[in-house]
């Protein structure tokens, strides 16, 4: 019962945080329809800047985390205007080939300025406390990062069914085309969409550190663990996105807890079987 | 028509002279010469897979890597004959493409090329938990190969590496020059361009697409081989992304759906790499970041439309560069 109780909590930690880095990288594929290899680089790059302004400036956590998610979204924003601008329109392959050729970019970039070691980000005290559930420790971390989840997804909710911008955004996702002949400003909203999902993605990749540890190679390291949640829920789809991330949370740590060994073979057999019989996966429309 | 032979053969011969010039213009060099070799097999692999058939991945290595490990095993336990072995290899690559084709050929886009990434992962941790067999992290050591056809022994210069390398590379070729004109090769160009089409006019597009995985696989499972025969050593980074990434790259670069494109690209950029990279990975990271941008942004259809583009320039038509 123990086991279970852990498998779950951690699991549902560790979906959280692929659920913040990903669904950016959902929403941008099912609104721009670029296959987006480059998502991860934005989560090093928050997790680097926490790192960098922790480490190198002394700010407190509390400070140096909010700085690096702003800092993340402005490095965000021009690239959405010079780079992915351009490629939208282009075949998948020469999509694959640019990100790819900037998330090579970013690794290199990280590690010509902060070095290839690991990037550690130092946790305030008040996240380093446990809590006690009554069966077991927990560490306030965890709590935190399951509780900033479940904010994030009610924030996204919220925007996207409450408000114009949500109505624009969804609009625009079931058709480009149409959305922009009734006025809609699909620019602006791809601009605003990508800056949003590269915060989301830094805030995970700083709040995810201790599970995802930062380094220069983090990028390519976990690209195929963000690429599974967007696959498995569906392009497109936040609701998608999120049933995906806790669900491969919980059954990669129960791989890990019950069989070590074959932890990435029986996951990835998983995932494979899975996408093998739904290859639109969960809530996915295109 | 002896003009158009003239012209067909003309890259062929181009091709073999460059190979010869280059064995004396580099001696010293023949490894280095020999696993351009190696990756114009692999990339003319990927070629009849992504450029032909249209089939996005980014995998090609989880076949390299178990035809390297095939012919490694092969040769240690039971028979270390090269072409014995070049078979083994290739059956290896196209036993494991045609097993995960079966789930892969069934999703498209983002899935198809995550899955494929997937694929070389479960590969790579195979090897790596199975110690005992494939030697883990430090790789498969102790292949000896018999002399090549039971003449040509392998030596320490790398010549008969060379020259076996090129033997093979250039079979593949012509093997991949035939069957691209074949009417298998051009109901994959049809699937490659409409895929609702071909299957209107009966093509089973799901097993075109299944058989033309497996036997890039199968080529990709040679090169595989070749490495393994000619470096004496199979490691984990056979199955590594970075290498599906930069076969991707080099084929892009040279022209894909084009076999000489991709003997183009791979010589470019190894050559590139050879110069740039030098000992320091992050900065090859740079050079291959802003290489692979450019060719995305300048040159969409690769190095191979280049001559055509320049001679239209040259010529001063009024739709120069269209």
């Amino acid at each position: 019962m123990d086991l279970l109780l852990n498998i779950a909590v951690d699991g549902i930690a560790y979906g959280m945080i692929l659920f913040m880095i990903a669904v950016g990288l959902s929403v941008t594929m099912g609104l721009m329809r670029v296959v987006n290899l480059a998502h991860g680089g934005f989560a090093l790059i928050g997790g680097a800047l926490a790192h960098w302004l922790g480490a190198e400036l002394g700010l407190g956590f509390w400070l140096a985390a909010p700085l690096a998610i702003a800092g993340t979204v402005l490095i965000a924003l021009p690239l959405e205007r010079v780079l992915y601008r351009r490629i939208y329109g282009f075949g998948e392959l020469q999509q694959v080939l640019a990100t790819i050729g900037l998330t090579f970019l970013m690794i290199a970039s990280v590690n010509y300025l902060l070095g290839s070691t690991l990037l550690p980000i130092e946790l305030p005290p008040a996240l380093r406390q446990t809590v006690d559930l009554g069966f077991r420790q927990l560490t306030a971390h965890r709590a935190a990062v399951i509780v900033v989840g479940l904010v994030v997804i009610a924030g996204l909710w919220g925007l996207l069914d409450r408000t114009r911008f949500g109505i624009r955004l969804r609009a625009a996702v079931d058709n480009r085309d149409t959305a922009s002949a009734i006025g809609i400003n699909t620019s602006s909203i791809y601009m605003l969409t990508f800056a949003l999902g590269a915060g989301l993605a830094a805030l995970g990749g700083i709040l995810g550190a201790e599970l995802l540890p930062i380094d220069a190679y983090y990028p390519l390291r976990y690209m195929v663990l963000f690429l599974i949640v967007v696959a498995i829920g569906g392009m497109g789809s936040i609701l998608g996105s999120f049933v995906a991330a806790l669900a491969i949370g919980v059954i990669e740590t129960a791989s890990r807890y019950l069989v070590p060994d074959l932890a990435t073979i029986v996951f990835f057999g998983f995932v494979i079987l899975f996408l093998a019989v739904r290859p639109r996966g969960l809530m996915g429309s295109a | 028509m002896l003009r158009r032979y003239g012209s067909q053969y003309a890259p062929a011969v181009l091709m073999i002279a460059v190979a010869v010039a280059a064995f004396f213009a580099f001696p010293f060099n023949l490894a280095f010469l020999t696993r351009i070799l190696i990756m114009i097999v692999l990339v003319l692999s990927l070629d009849l897979v992504l450029g032909y058939a249209g089939i996005a991945t980014l995998g090609q290595a989880a076949m390299y890597g178990a035809g390297a490990y095939a012919a490694g095993l092969f040769a240690i336990h039971v028979w270390a004959d090269p072409v014995a072995g070049l078979l083994i290899g290739a059956l290896a690559g196209a036993a494991l493409a045609a097993l995960a084709g079966l789930a892969l050929m069934r999703t498209h886009g983002l899935t198809l090329i995550m899955l494929t990434i997937a694929v070389a992962q479960i590969c790579s941790e195979i090897a790596n938990r199975a110690r005992d067999i494939t030697g883990g992290a430090d790789g498969l050591r102790g292949i000896r190969m018999q002399p090549v056809l039971g003449i040509w022994e392998f030596d320490f210069i790398g010549r008969t590496g060379y020259w076996y390398a090129f033997a093979v590379a250039a079979v593949v070729m012509v093997l991949l020059a035939v069957l691209v004109r074949s009417p298998f090769g051009l109901s994959l160009r049809g699937i490659h361009q409409s895929p609702e089409r071909m299957l209107a006019i009966g093509a089973p597009v799901y097993w075109r697409r299944h058989a033309a995985y497996t036997l890039g696989g199968g080529i990709a499972g040679i090169a595989g081989a070749l490495t393994a025969q000619i470096t004496q050593l199979v490691s984990l980074e056979t199955f590594s992304f970075a290498l599906s990434a930069e076969a991707m790259i080099m084929l892009i670069l040279g022209g894909t759906g084009r076999l000489y494109g991709a003997v183009i690209g791979t010589v470019i950029f190894m050559w590139v790499h050879h110069t740039a990279a030098a000992n320091d990975p992050f900065n090859w990271l740079f050079v291959i970041g802003a290489m692979v941008l450019a060719v995305v942004f300048f040159l969409p259809t690769g190095l191979i439309s280049l001559p055509p583009a320049l001679k239209r320039l040259a010529k001063g038509g009024r739709h120069a560069g269209s």
